[in-house]
């Protein structure tokens, strides 16, 4: 089954006719997406921030890690559910184009990225802070920053990039 | 007072015409307004939740916005810079636009919501900076904020649905 193919059937079921058929859906749906953007997005550039010295420096990165990293992982769990919804009611659109396909590359990309930033504060919250590894979280910090940047950006492309023609 | 001519002056203007005609230039105006609206919108509930007693309770109030208000104020000019420019490409029609005009009636009441509490909730703060549950009025000015701010999102995205393509 090629992608396209799936993408037809998907939008043939019951549920991809109810999305499409009423149209209130798609804008709450997206509407809640977004708000959830911003929780991940803040929640990143805080922690970044902190991590790059632009912010909160007389407070130690490990209460930005604690206070903030925690919120990305059950906010993408609703982003994934309300994506999920979006995709069902325009497959075509979403899931045969670029940018939407640019876009959960970067995805996985800036959660690998979340992931090695939270690993090491389980153990030492201060993982962050010690001398050796300062410039790692940087660097991490900045592609962090980028990476989060560009999901935002692939994903209003994806409204421009539609191949589907609806 | 009629502001059609500054509108109609806004759509012909050099800006507004390059905005509507070059077809790559509105989005990428466009991602910046989104990304930078969803780091004003999550910044503003880092403080709203915090005015509420919910999270941030361990760090005073008043470090908290000294943190996170100067960056809500560089992303918020970005904001207000691309809301613009996009503005301009369509200008008449946006000023007829029910969720246009909803969305800039919450952004004002969002902003006489916070010189209130500047101006007069926060005088006193040293008397509960660093409690975990500011008092009620605080929490009110939390709640209200997180509330506008959410429907500022909500009718910023059902604007995109109620315009018809220029």
């Amino acid at each position: 089954m090629t992608l396209h193919a799936f993408c037809e059937w998907l939008s043939q079921t019951p549920l991809s006719q109810i999305i499409q058929n009423i149209s209130w859906i798609i804008p709450s749906v997206q509407s809640v997406h977004i708000l959830c953007i911003a929780i991940v997005m803040s929640s990143a550039f805080m922690v970044d921030l902190r991590l790059l010295g632009v912010i909160g420096r007389d407070q130690p990165t490990a209460g930005y890690t604690s206070r903030f990293l925690t919120w990305i992982w059950p906010t993408l769990v609703v982003l994934l559910i309300s994506g999920s919804i979006l995709i069902i009611g325009e497959p075509t659109r979403s899931l045969e184009n670029p940018a939407f396909q640019t876009k959960m590359v970067l995805l996985i990309l800036a959660m690998t990225t979340t992931l090695v930033l939270q690993r090491p504060t389980f153990k030492d919250p201060a993982y962050w802070e010690l001398s050796g590894h300062r410039i790692p979280a940087r660097v991490l910090a900045v592609v962090s920053l980028l990476l989060w940047t560009g999901i935002v950006f692939a994903g209003r492309w994806i409204a421009y990039m539609n191949i589907s023609g609806d | 007072m009629d502001l059609t001519p500054l509108f109609q002056w806004l759509y012909d203007s050099p800006v507004g015409t390059a905005i509507r005609e070059n077809g790559t230039l509105f989005p990428w105006v466009e991602s910046v307004h989104v990304l930078s609206i969803t780091l004003v919108v999550g910044s503003i509930s880092i403080v709203d939740l915090r005015l509420l007693g919910i999270t941030s309770k361990s760090r005073a109030v008043s470090r908290l916005t000294g943190e996170v208000l100067p960056f809500t104020w560089v992303v918020f000019v970005l904001a207000a810079i691309t809301g613009g420019l996009l503005f301009s490409s369509n200008a008449v029609k946006y000023a007829h636009n029910t969720f246009f005009l909803a969305k800039m009636a919450l952004l004002v009441v969002a902003f006489l919501n916070m010189l209130v509490f500047h101006a007069i909730t926060s005088r006193g703060i040293e008397h509960w900076d660093a409690s975990p549950h500011p008092p009620v009025p605080a929490r009110l000015a939390g709640g209200i904020s997180l509330l506008l701010w959410i429907a500022v999102i909500v009718c910023g995205r059902w604007i995109g649905f109620t315009m018809t393509a220029f």
